[in-house]
């Protein structure tokens, strides 16, 4: 007994090892396009991304990454590639790829859409469906679309410039957008006569903070993403000398940022918790330092102090965090005097909310006791057959990637189902398998890996950063720099395969391979075979590629952990036994592949 | 063959040694022989030797001759000394260099054709006078730099790539070696580093000649059906007589065996050598019988593997001349040079 051989035909198999690819929400080929970057084809690598993740100018500039955490490079070196910033690379480097975008459909299916919000939800499941021949109409309260992407990302960081561009793609596809239109009645909207209706509405409500004071000092005392949409706006262009903001997220690196632009000379970042455990991303983080904005963590407001219906300052308790035995943090009070900072202006980022107030309690969708709507998780489908929820309005508030993901399922949901088809299954991805070997030495990828740490993208210079609301303070890497950041990719979608029958067991591989991920030895239970391979593998979360079927009855183990895909496995092998393939992997979108 | 560098990374939970290096640290450049070559598995099995006995790496000197496996000095401990030397005379460089610096630790790394054919006698005498050495035969039974000819360990009867048979009789090294009274010889496989790498590290830890003949397939010329240097040939054959722990400057492992089943010998520099039997009746402390017993079982068509013979009481060249303490290159004018008076004494003795 033991471990079973590895179906390396399984389509899961290789996209984990894929580990950018893998924990992109939308499933990104990351490696793929990183290469075609690195080989100046940057119109292809924009491609790709289109496909995927429809918004890579965008994305490229405020996605949360979560591919980066994931990357092998962390396990092997410390910092992962600056994939996100490559993205940008491709959007900022590429020619005109107007003529390489889906048409108009030549002729309608007579199958109306409703999606309302024109947030990254709604204009992934448009994109997807209105080139089919859908017809795709998008309602939103504003004038021009983008949802959140347009009124809740600070311009310094997201340029309209790009938004229009990215947004104007889908809206070219033929949809009809009616900006400035809000829906305020579900009930009517399905009384059109919609064959399906979206709803990508985000989650609009920020939280408020029910602390003594908030009353009185209401005219100092702002609801952060309310006012970073005044700011996009152009409603509200200053803020007074000290500022406080109230929050740990990236909205209230946002909120600060913004204030220090707007007139904010002491701005400074308040959160309860401690430093380390903010919900913002650590790289939001470093641009509010670097732009002089201290974090004041452990404290939590207690009281708004206020004069004559002015706000003067906040008063804030000092807490410690205390771990119960299965280490679920508690914050405490600390014991220590009050601490109370002086202000003129506070900028409240604590969270925001789902709100559906234009959803009748009796228009067939149920909701939960959180006023969340009752969605299914793989086909986004409310218990209204017809109304489909995804983005911030599906689950509650996630990031850009999350919609766009979150669209696609839509749109296959909305596909398979009016096409008659059982909506519950899904198709798979498909894979394109390409043998990467040119020669006795040669591979058609970049095999040769060495330690090269991330490169810094470029920043705009502070002074004149902080001068303006829009000007954008990362300025993107340039040609050169993408290519050596391009060069920090390990290829992990040309994977290792083995061929049993082929191996002669002379160990070639095992004694080449510089992270010892290869054993060959008698098979055993994963938990016991894990600790007997040539480097225990700990990392439970990455596979053990196992085959069998060799002349001495051992079997061939391969921790897929650290590997590096660097070849050299299938380089020293006489026999060909290992071989170096690469696995193109693309989910499956709305149209004929998916039914 | 690569030419492309083995990448700096290595596994988060690679260990270090008492000197702090790891492994890798005992690695050099990538190795530019065939893919698969069983000597590349012995330079992996040296290193790894090297790497547990935490030798320091400037405290080596690896010697070799010409052929493949004098090659592969290139490919291991790139930190250490390093003599590629002529065709056939590693023997006597490495003779040498022993004398004249008696505190570096010897590693002659030699092939079937360097050590059974041109460099015949140099083997035999190294052995006879007891070099403190490990000595390498990396033995594929064919000369692999030239295509694949038989070399002078290719068993007779025993096929070439082509189909040619050998009609000549074998060399066995290791047979020679018992003969020739090494006092440290073993055989073993490329493709079992779990039998090699300890007999590599007892005999780097063993004063006085320590031969090992590794069976090293040439995956290019000598690893077909007719060959018996293959790899599926040595694993169907292989007669393994004991499996070899050894401890160094610790406690014997106190690992219960059953009784009987247990040999240990203790060396010089205080190792401890503890062989679980594997064959019963071999006792590798009884050099005439492990002659015997290696000439039976090669009649039989089997390779005997393993430590085959040990004198823990061993002494070396150096031991047998008396020589100096002290390196040559440690020692100072007064005592290379100790004047007329002791020359007029020297004469006098001759007189």
């Amino acid at each position: 007994m033991g471990m079973k051989p590895t179906d390396i035909s399984a389509p899961d198999y290789f996209h984990k090892v894929v580990d950018c690819q893998w924990a992109c929400p939308a499933h990104t080929p990351v490696p793929e396009y990183i290469r075609l970057i690195a080989a100046g084809r940057y119109s292809d690598a924009y491609m790709i991304n289109w496909k995927s993740n429809v918004f890579p100018g965008i994305l490229g500039r405020t996605c949360d990454r979560p591919c980066e955490p994931a990357c092998r490079r962390v396990r092997v070196e410390d910092e992962p590639v600056a994939i996100c910033r490559l993205k940008r690379v491709a959007a900022d480097y590429k020619d005109d790829i107007k003529d390489r975008l889906p048409k108009k459909a030549a002729a309608k299916n007579g199958k109306r859409i409703a999606l309302v919000g024109a947030g990254p939800a709604s204009l992934t499941v448009a994109r997807d469906l209105a080139p089919l021949g859908y017809d795709c109409v998008v309602f939103d309260g504003d004038t021009r679309a983008g949802g959140m992407m347009r009124t809740q990302i600070p311009k310094f960081r997201l340029p309209d410039s790009v938004i229009d561009e990215e947004t104007n793609y889908i809206l070219d596809l033929g949809v009809d957008f009616r900006g400035g239109t809000r829906i305020d009645s579900m009930k009517a909207l399905l009384a059109d006569g919609y064959d399906a209706v979206v709803v990508g509405s985000g989650a609009p409500r920020g939280r408020d903070l029910d602390i003594p004071g908030r009353k009185e000092a209401a005219t100092n005392i702002h609801i952060g993403i309310d006012w970073l949409s005044s700011v996009s706006f152009d409603h509200i262009h200053s803020i007074g000398k000290r500022v406080i903001v109230l929050g740990g997220g990236n909205t209230a690196m946002d909120c600060c940022r913004s204030a220090r632009r707007l007139g904010g000379e002491d701005v400074k970042v308040v959160v309860r918790s401690g430093f380390d455990e903010m919900k913002a991303s650590p790289w939001e983080k470093e641009d509010a330092a670097r732009e002089g904005i201290p974090i004041h963590n452990f404290l939590v407001p207690k009281e708004f102090l206020h004069k004559s219906g002015k706000l003067t300052g906040v008063v804030f308790e000092k807490v410690k965090a205390e771990y119960d035995a299965k280490g679920r943090r508690k914050l405490i009070p600390a014991g220590e005097p009050d601490v109370t900072f002086e202000c003129d202006d506070v900028l409240v980022a604590v969270g925001q909310e789902n709100a559906f107030p234009w959803i009748e309690r009796d228009a067939g969708i149920a909701f939960d006791e959180w006023g969340m709507p009752t969605v299914d998780k793989v086909t986004f489908q409310s218990t209204n057959p017809k109304v489909f929820f995804g983005g911030d309005a599906a689950f509650g508030p996630k990031n850009i990637i999350w919609a766009v993901a979150h669209g696609h399922e839509v749109a296959v949901s909305i596909d398979k189902m009016l096409h008659g088809e059982n909506i519950t299954e899904r198709p798979l991805p498909a894979a394109t398998v390409v043998n990467q070997k040119m020669g006795i030495h040669e591979w058609s990828y970049k095999s040769e890996i060495m330690p090269d740490q991330r490169y810094a993208v470029p920043h705009r210079d502070n002074a004149t950063a902080l001068s303006s609301i829009k000007a954008e303070v990362e300025l993107g890497f340039d040609a050169k720099l993408a290519l050596s950041e391009a060069g920090r990719c390990l290829n992990c979608d040309v994977e290792t395969v083995f061929s049993a029958p082929l191996c002669i067991e002379c160990d070639a591989c095992v004694d080449i391979c510089p992270m010892d991920c290869i054993t060959f030895t008698e098979n055993g239970e994963e938990d016991d075979l894990r600790q007997r391979l040539h480097a225990p593998a700990l990392n439970l979360s990455q596979d053990i590629y196992v085959a069998d079927g060799l002349k001495t009855g051992r079997i061939m183990a391969k921790d897929e952990d650290v590997c590096l895909h660097c070849g050299l496995c299938a380089e020293r092998c006489p026999t060909g036994a290992w071989d170096m393939n690469k696995y193109f992997i693309e989910m499956t979108h709305a149209g004929p592949a998916c039914r | 063959m690569t030419y492309l560098t083995k990448p700096k990374f290595h596994h988060p939970s690679l260990p270090k040694n008492t000197l702090g290096y790891t492994r890798r640290d005992y690695e050099a450049a990538t190795s530019t022989l065939c893919a698969g070559c069983g000597h590349d598995s012995i330079s992996a099995a040296i290193i790894e030797a090297s790497f547990e006995l935490a030798i320091e790496p400037h405290r080596v000197a690896k010697i070799s001759g010409i052929g493949c496996s004098s090659k592969t000095p290139t490919y291991f401990l790139g930190a250490s000394h390093g003599f590629n030397s002529v065709h056939g005379r590693m023997p006597s460089v490495l003779t040498g260099a022993n004398l004249a610096n008696r505190e570096l630790i010897y590693l002659g790394i030699s092939g079937d054709g360097d050590s059974a054919s041109i460099g015949f006698g140099q083997f035999a005498h190294a052995l006879r006078r007891g070099v403190n050495m490990t000595y390498i035969v990396e033995n594929n039974g064919v000369y692999g730099l030239t295509k694949g000819q038989f070399s002078a360990t290719a068993d007779r009867g025993s096929k070439s790539k082509k189909g040619a048979v050998n009609t000549d009789n074998a060399i066995d090294l290791a047979a020679m070696a018992l003969q020739l009274g090494a006092t440290f010889v073993a055989r073993s496989f490329s493709g079992d580093k779990t039998q090699l790498v300890p007999i590599i590290k007892a005999a780097i830890a063993h004063r006085g000649a320590a031969f090992i003949d590794v069976i090293s397939p040439c995956i290019a010329f000598n690893n077909h059906p007719g060959s018996t240097k293959s790899l599926d040939y040595v694993r169907a054959h292989n007669e393994a007589v004991n499996a070899l722990d050894i401890m160094i400057g610790r406690d014997a492992i106190t690992v219960d065996y059953e009784p009987g089943k247990v040999v240990e010998v203790t060396q010089h520099d205080g190792s401890v050598l503890t062989l679980r039997k594997l064959n019963d009746d071999y006792d590798p402390s009884d050099r005439l019988a492990a002659m015997n017993f290696l000439q039976q079982e090669t009649a039989k068509g089997r390779i005997v593997t393993g430590l085959l013979y040990v004198d823990g009481e061993a002494d070396d060249l150096h031991g047998h001349f008396n020589t100096v303490a002290m390196p040559l290159n440690q020692l100072n004018e007064p005592e290379l040079c100790p004047g007329s008076k002791a020359l007029d004494k020297i004469n006098a003795g001759l007189r």
